[in-house]
């Protein structure tokens, strides 16, 4: 027997507004990116057309090349900081503190996660300008002032304030989750600590990891905040091209060609990354 | 003895991280009250100078305007996507359920100077941007599936057979959802309205972008910032974090009790 196909009222309801909205709110802008990459402007206007102008022009720029490179390996290596100095206070929270007090660290990092990032950046700036805080407490053992601002170490920073508190949560509930009984067996094996971290643990929390670094590297590759005003934007990152090219030129038809490069190159990494995340190990049948 | 002392030397690099972590707000707020042009230390006087210029700003109060209105619309209307989203997830199963649901959780995913960029474009062409509605539209679509996934964690914990029950003792579909799933969901849906306020009420790349002339706080903010050092950004910044921070707070503490509640 067939069911039959009533128009079912109730479902709709709570099924249909949001595909209209998101069509008509986001997938709408978004096609739409990729239509005016084939605009051209002239005299100051976007007009209608089908020409790989903009395309040309900034595919054949070593600028962009810069830029596009500078991007990906700033995004990766604060990826990869944020995962590294995270660890330690993950593994804290995973295995040597009670539930109570995990909940509560995890209570408190989702706080600055949604909290304004452009403020904290700001208070950045003052603590590492030349005469700023940071200095000043080093100045009192007798070191530097050193040179923070306007460097690759001021944008890592403003990287890490966006991404830190997320790296730890994911790596806190990951580990978290895994069975220390598991690791319990390990250590009565006789494996070392730093084995055990190397040879169980990871392996064990993979994807959550995966995911983690993800996550930390999508932030900072989008985010032009921490390269605009930490880093000086010497180097301008991908976001900074695309703020420029939008508020300065009124190019947005180029601007719409670095973000479409931008999201094929997440969407590539991001799909790999998963792709690694769940994939099976090699010799386990589980 | 040496796990012990393992124990302190990573308590103290969790305390670290957290320095790291909260520094920058601690900062903004100690900044806030001080005399000093540029601040450092040792600190200049107590001085509530920066509070009073932004009190006596013209702008800065209408920026404020627009930050509440949309902030608390684009709450209303991200939640309510959020929740639409969520039930159908949780009740139905259906061809193409997987797209419709990447519909609704990509977008925080992508970049957000992307989503400013083709917001900008997008709504210009349609003549809705440069409005403050602009940013409502734009931000409802960023928020809305923190929304869902706050509302379909609360969802999880529900019984699906309470919501059957109401149908067995001869309710419509409309008053179970009425009498069973709303009341169920509504400490979810409040935490909901605050964690989509607060990730509104920060957001200025998009804002910046689609909203014309019509400033909100965090615009006013990446004003400032640009000229020179200012330290009335501080006064602003330590308004934005308390409105903020208390929000996500709320958020939490909502969702948590009604948890610990519903599994004593």
């Amino acid at each position: 027997m067939k069911a039959q196909r009533k128009i079912d009222v109730y479902a709709l309801t709570w099924r249909l507004p949001i595909i209209l909205w998101q069509l008509l709110f986001f997938v709408g802008p978004v096609v739409f990116m990729i239509v005016i990459s084939f605009f051209v402007v002239k005299n100051y206007r976007m007009t209608e057309a089908f020409e790989f102008v903009n395309w040309e022009r900034m595919l054949t720029r070593g600028y962009f090349w810069d830029s596009y490179w500078y991007t990906l390996f700033i995004a990766s290596l604060s990826a990869t900081i944020a995962m590294i100095v995270a660890f330690p206070a993950s593994w804290a929270l995973a295995f040597r503190a009670s539930e109570t007090q995990r909940r509560w660290a995890v209570f408190l990092l989702i706080i600055p996660f949604f909290t304004s990032y452009l403020v904290r950046t700001f208070s950045w700036y003052v603590i590492l300008a030349e005469s700023g805080v940071l200095n000043a407490i080093l100045g009192y053992v007798g070191l530097g002032p050193f040179k923070m601002l306007n460097t690759h170490f001021g944008t890592i920073i403003g990287y890490l304030t966006l991404t830190l508190p997320l790296a730890v949560i994911l790596q806190t509930i990951t580990m978290a989750n895994i069975d220390k009984t598991l690791i319990e067996a390990a250590r009565n094996l006789g494996c070392k600590p730093l084995a055990t971290i190397w040879r169980v643990v990871l392996p064990l929390s993979k994807t959550g990891f995966i995911v983690a670094a993800l996550f930390c590297f999508i932030l900072a590759f989008g985010d032009f905040v921490a390269p605009f005003y930490l880093g000086g934007s010497q180097e301008p990152t991908l976001p900074i091209l695309i703020l420029d090219t939008t508020k300065s030129g009124q190019q947005w038809p180029r601007a719409a060609v670095v973000a479409i490069m931008m999201m094929a190159t997440l969407f590539t990494i991001a799909f790999t990354a998963i792709v690694l995340a769940y994939r099976k190990p090699k010799g386990t049948n589980a | 003895m040496k796990v012990r002392g393992s124990n302190v030397a990573l308590g103290l690099y969790v305390a670290l991280i957290f320095t790291f972590v909260f520094a920058p707000i601690v900062f903004s707020l100690v900044f806030s009250f001080n005399s000093q042009r540029f601040p450092t230390i040792p600190l200049g006087e107590f001085s509530t100078e920066w509070y009073v210029k932004i009190f006596n700003d013209e702008d800065v109060w209408k920026a404020v305007r627009n930050s509440v209105i949309v902030s608390t619309s684009t709450a209303v209307l991200a939640t309510v996507l959020g929740f639409c989203t969520a039930y159908t997830d949780f009740r139905y199963n259906f061809r193409f359920k997987g797209p419709y649901l990447a519909l609704i959780l990509l977008p925080p995913t992508i970049p957000l100077i992307i989503m400013a960029l083709a917001m900008l474009a997008w709504l210009s062409r349609i003549g809705m941007s440069g409005q403050l509605w602009s940013i409502i539209l734009a931000h409802s679509v960023l928020t809305a599936p923190f929304a869902m996934a706050i509302i379909r964690l609360r969802l999880h914990q529900m019984d699906p057979d309470l919501e059957a029950a109401a149908w067995n003792l001869g309710g419509t579909e409309w008053q179970a959802m009425r009498h069973v799933i709303v009341p169920f969901c509504a400490p979810a849906i409040v935490s909901a309205l605050c964690l989509t306020a607060a990730v509104s009420f920060d957001e200025f790349a998009v804002a910046w972008f689609v909203s014309g002339l019509n400033k909100t706080v965090p615009i006013v903010i990446l004003e400032i910032v640009q000229g020179n050092i200012d330290p009335t950004v501080n006064a602003i910044g330590t308004f934005v974090f308390l409105t903020s921070m208390t929000l996500v707070i709320l958020a939490q503490l909502i969702f948590i009790s009604r948890q610990i509640k519903s599994h004593s």
